[in-house]
């Protein structure tokens, strides 16, 4: 089983903001949502490898800045016609910390 | 408990309300939908071209019973609803079958009119609305010969048309003397009878039926006169009455049509209507545009948004006869006061007359040359004051100022693997084929499906123009008041005045105020709401970092590969050794892979990591340099030439007054990319003339030229003035930036701009009106002490560190 780390601290994070989260060559992109509920998912869109991170943020879903798909942060999916999907990773608050695994979910269907 | 919500009459008014419903509240009703043909619902605008060979009703097939299936709709067909018991709140069928509901679409769409003489009821004798008119005509044209068509009107036409393919004889009888009277002037009638007739159509007209002859089946139609005409099959369209029987029985208020109000409900509030059944403010439709505007208010107020309003529609009319390019719109018979616009070409076949008041599009016909249309539509419905164009209107809108697309004729000629959309390799056929199989109408419809005009957008009128003619009228052109994007009904204008008006200063207020439907908005509308908060309120709004596209937060233009481009500010593009060797040596420092001139007159530094940006800036701000801005919906560059200091031309100091000017405006957040140029002489070394702002010195003074584009449409700019002085220059470039800033929609720039509200009203405000002018030039200096704090150098001290660090961590 994949440990939990902490990465940094929930109010580091804007709201419906990014930080880049990385070892070594994995980037992973964490979100947080005006409600306060965090993503993290590759860093990496499904269309041409795009930095989602650098994306802009709305509801549970992020704008990929580089052609616009945009991509469903509960799923990794592509939203809309495009098709695609990025890695999830586990992540959750505790204490104020945000907290992820390095292990990705397997691909949503 | 989900509310009961059922559907009477499975059209397309109908279905397309439930449709709308399922975008906004997927779960709020359980739906049922009764219809009394035993199909899904259908395209039955195309049943013309399924009567005349070109399509079958596979094609024309909208909603599937699996679709009904996959959304969880009941769908009864063949089942004709005959009492709605308001009491017991329960729909009725002939058979039996009945359905409670909490509310109540009714759509039941109209029926022809049959004029009532001896003898209309006999074999043979058919209107044209449905499926099964049309398998009728198919199987008789199969064993008879004569057909005859009463009523030469848009749908006794297009049947006609049909008829005549199957390889009938076919005789259109027309009771006044000339054709579709409603939307044709008498010259463009004439045309078009004489070029029907050339394809084998014999007429008939003022000529009044008085009798079907014949024993069980039709043989021939009886004159008023005495006369007669063989016939195996008539087919009646005169007209259409809305279908109101089962409201009427059901004691729900109708005059001609059901009665609705502005929100689409009749007398009974449990009660929608919408479509050809329906009359609102004394006017019944018969087209499908007007229908789907009144299902999307329809559907808002199922949904409980409580905010659509229908007002009533200008329609259109295309007719769809292959080969025969007609359309109308508008009123176009002139009246006392109203002016004529008129071209013809009889030997090309070609007439257009467009009918003046006001200098604004009343109405319009077009024969022959009908590319347009869509164009003069828009003019009409948006009321747009035609008085700049009027000369070259008639040519259409690829001879205004270059900044149509002057192609949109090719698109008809084009083959099916032609690319229309360049940015993602969409080509005509996956468009028409999306089109058609998908049962797209609208811009969006397209864009959703096909991605095709959803990036630069410069296809967008060839995209149009494919919609145009595939589906022909029932092409929804896009609404004349365009929302800023999917999460509100609302246009960009609407916003920019509640913005001022209602002092709304927080991206919060607006969602409130005009109830956004999305919680926290989307990537298109928060940089727009974001800019226009900012714009109105440079003093108290806290600009929002994480509504602003990346290249804007970040400060350089994001590349490909995720790092970014540094392009530093070179005033005037002026620059000292001291400057070159300051870049030179950052490029060394951090290792910067490629070094450009960029077009902008000034240095590009491409390659640069996220991380090392504030340290780039550090260096480069140490020396006296500030942003370039080259990342932003912002003023960029101000290209000057050499001007009178050296060049044997030059009449004034060009590159002086380029500095001043980028001085003056330098860190300026506007609508969209915003360019000035400044040239010594008429030989404009500097292409002022196609700048967003462009000053060309004379030996008098200076010219100033507006609205200029060198980008994706070439447009050049207009002549706004002349003055004398450099002051002034700046002062009226004030005012000018200060008026595109606070007038026109987020991502539009000046050239569309003045185009959409007229080099006229620029002239008025900037020129005429030295107060006004004066004001505008203060409210732009009031901005700029906010805007020219180099947001470079203030992130080189620290601003925004968690921007441009990543986390590392390390698995223990
Ligand atoms: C760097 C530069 C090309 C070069 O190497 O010379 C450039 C690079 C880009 N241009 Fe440009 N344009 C550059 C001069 C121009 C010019 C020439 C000029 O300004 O004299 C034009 C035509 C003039 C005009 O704007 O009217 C030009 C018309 C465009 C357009 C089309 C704009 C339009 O209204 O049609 C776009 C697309 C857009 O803005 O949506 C665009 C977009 C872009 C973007 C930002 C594409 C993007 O969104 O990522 C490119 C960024 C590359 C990068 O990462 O640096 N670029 N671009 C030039 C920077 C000038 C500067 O110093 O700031
Ligand atoms: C041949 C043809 C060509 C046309 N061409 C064009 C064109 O080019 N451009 C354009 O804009 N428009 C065109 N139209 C008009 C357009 O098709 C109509 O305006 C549109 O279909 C009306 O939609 P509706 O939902 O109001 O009615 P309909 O589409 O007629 O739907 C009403 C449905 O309700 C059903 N129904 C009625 N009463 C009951 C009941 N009591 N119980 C159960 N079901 C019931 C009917 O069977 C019907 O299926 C054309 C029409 C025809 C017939
Ligand atoms: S023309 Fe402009 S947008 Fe296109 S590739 Fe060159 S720099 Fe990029
Ligand atoms: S790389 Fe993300 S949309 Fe193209």
């Amino acid at each position: 089983m994949s440990k939990w780390i902490n990465v940094v601290a929930l109010d580091q994070i804007p709201l419906l903001g990014s930080r880049v989260v990385r070892n070594g060559e994995l980037k992973i992109a964490v979100f947080r949502g005006s409600d306060d509920q965090v993503y993290a998912i590759r860093d990496a869109c499904p269309h041409k490898q795009g930095p989602l991170s650098q994306g802009i943020m709305h509801g549970n879903s992020v704008t990929c800045p580089l052609h616009n798909w945009k991509i469903d942060l509960t799923s990794g999916k592509a939203l809309g016609v495009d098709e695609g999907c990025a890695n999830l990773f586990p992540v959750r608050v505790a204490a104020g910390q945000v907290q992820l695994q390095l292990t990705p979910e397997p691909l949503a269907e | 408990m989900k509310q009961r919500l059922v559907l009477v009459g499975n059209g397309m008014a109908g279905m397309r309300a439930i449709e709308e419903l399922l975008k906004l509240e997927p779960e709020k009703y359980e739906i049922t939908v009764f219809g009394s043909e035993p199909y899904g619902n259908y395209n039955r605008i195309m049943l013309s071209p399924v009567l005349a060979s070109e399509q079958t009703i596979d094609d024309i097939i909208l909603n599937t019973p699996e679709w009904y299936a996959e959304n969880n709709i009941t769908l009864h067909t063949g089942k004709l609803v005959t009492e709605i018991d308001r009491v017991q709140q329960r729909v009725v069928c002939a058979d039996g079958t009945t359905a409670d509901y909490d509310r109540v679409i009714l759509a039941t769409g109209s029926n022809p009119f049959m004029i009532p003489m001896p003898g209309i009821d006999k074999q043979g004798v058919l209107g044209f609305r449905d499926i099964a008119d049309v398998d009728t005509m198919l199987a008789a044209s199969q064993q008879h010969k004569k057909a005859v068509v009463i009523g030469g009107g848009l749908l006794g036409l297009e049947a006609a048309n049909g008829l005549m393919k199957q390889g009938m004889d076919v005789t259109v009888v027309h009771l006044l003397d000339s054709l579709m009277e409603r939307q044709l002037d008498p010259p463009a009638s004439a045309m078009l009878k004489t070029s029907l007739e050339e394809r084998g159509m014999t007429f008939m007209m003022e000529a009044q039926t008085a009798a079907i002859l014949g024993d069980e089946r039709v043989t021939a139609v009886q004159f008023a006169d005495g006369s007669q005409v063989d016939a195996d099959l008539v087919v009646m369209a005169v007209g259409i009455r809305p279908n109101i029987e089962l409201a009427q029985n059901s004691g729900v208020y109708c005059e001609r049509g059901v009665v609705v109000d502005d929100t689409m409900q009749t007398y009974d509030p449990k009660i929608y209507a919408v479509g050809e059944c329906v009359q609102h403010r004394g006017n019944c439709y018969g087209l499908v545009a007007p229908l789907f505007e009144q299902a999307k208010v329809c559907s808002n107020h199922l949904a409980q948004l409580g905010y659509g309003l229908y007002e009533g529609s200008v329609t259109s009319t295309k007719l769809k006869v292959t080969g025969i390019d007609l359309f109308s719109a508008g009123d176009f018979n002139e009246g006392e006061g109203d002016e004529v616009l008129l071209m013809q070409d009889p030997s090309q076949g070609v007439y257009k007359k467009l009918v003046i008041r006001d200098n604004r599009i009343k109405g319009a016909v077009l024969y022959g040359d009908t590319m347009d249309g869509t164009w003069y539509f828009q003019l009409l419905r948006e009321g747009t004051d035609i008085s700049d164009f009027r000369s070259t209107i008639m040519f259409g809108q690829h001879d205004l100022g270059d900044a149509g697309h002057g192609d949109e004729a090719r698109v008809a000629m084009l083959s099916d693997s032609a690319e229309i959309c360049g940015c993602n390799g969409v080509s005509k056929g996956d468009i028409v084929c999306a089109i058609q199989t998908q049962g797209l109408f609208t811009l969006d419809d397209v864009r959703a499906h096909t991605k095709a005009s959803a990036s630069c957008g410069s296809c967008t009128g060839l995209v149009e123009s494919l919609l145009a003619s595939t589906v022909g009228s029932g092409y929804s052109a896009a609404p004349s008041k365009k929302p800023v994007c999917g999460c509100t009904e609302h246009s960009h204008d609407d916003v920019i005045s509640a913005v001022k008006t209602h002092e709304l200063k927080s991206m919060r207020a607006v969602f409130d105020f005009f109830e956004w439907k999305t919680p926290d908005g989307c990537a298109a509308c928060r940089p727009a709401l974001n800019y226009y908060l900012l714009a109105r309120w440079p003093e108290e709004y806290q600009d929002d970092a994480q509504s602003r596209f990346i290249n804007e937060r970040a400060h350089g233009n994001i590349q490909k590969d995720g790092t970014y481009s540094v392009i530093p500010r070179m005033f005037g593009g002026l620059c000292t050794p001291k400057d070159l060797r300051t870049i030179a040596d950052v490029c060394d420092k951090f290792d910067v892979p490629e070094m450009k001139v960029t077009g902008g007159q000034r240095i590009d530094m491409l390659g640069i990591k996220k991380e090392d940006l504030p340290l780039v800036w550090k260096d480069l701000s140490a020396a006296g340099f500030v942003s370039g801005h080259a990342y932003g919906k912002a003023m960029r560059t101000v290209k000057t030439c050499v001007g009178k200091t050296w060049c044997r031309f030059g009449t004034q100091d060009s590159t002086g007054l380029g500095v001043k000017l980028e001085e003056l405006t330098w860190g300026s957040w506007m609508p969209h990319k915003f360019k000035l140029a400044v040239s010594g002489c008429p030989r404009n070394c500097a292409e002022a003339t196609i700048k967003d702002f462009g000053v060309v010195c004379v030996d008098s003074g200076y010219e100033l030229h507006v609205g200029g584009n060198g980008g994706i449409k070439l447009r050049m700019t207009d002549l706004l003035c002349k003055i004398d002085t450099e002051e002034q220059v700046l002062e009226y470039c004030g005012a000018f930036t200060q008026l595109y800033r606070e007038e026109a929609h987020y991502l539009e720039r000046t050239a569309p701009w003045v185009e959409r509200v007229g080099l006229e009203h620029i002239k008025q405000c900037v020129v005429e009106d030295e107060a006004e002018r004066k004001r505008l030039h203060e409210r732009f200096k009031v901005g700029q002490k906010q805007s020219q704090i180099d947001p470079w150098k203030a992130r080189a001290e620290g601003a925004e560190k968690n921007e441009f660090r990543s986390i590392e961590v390390v698995e223990a």
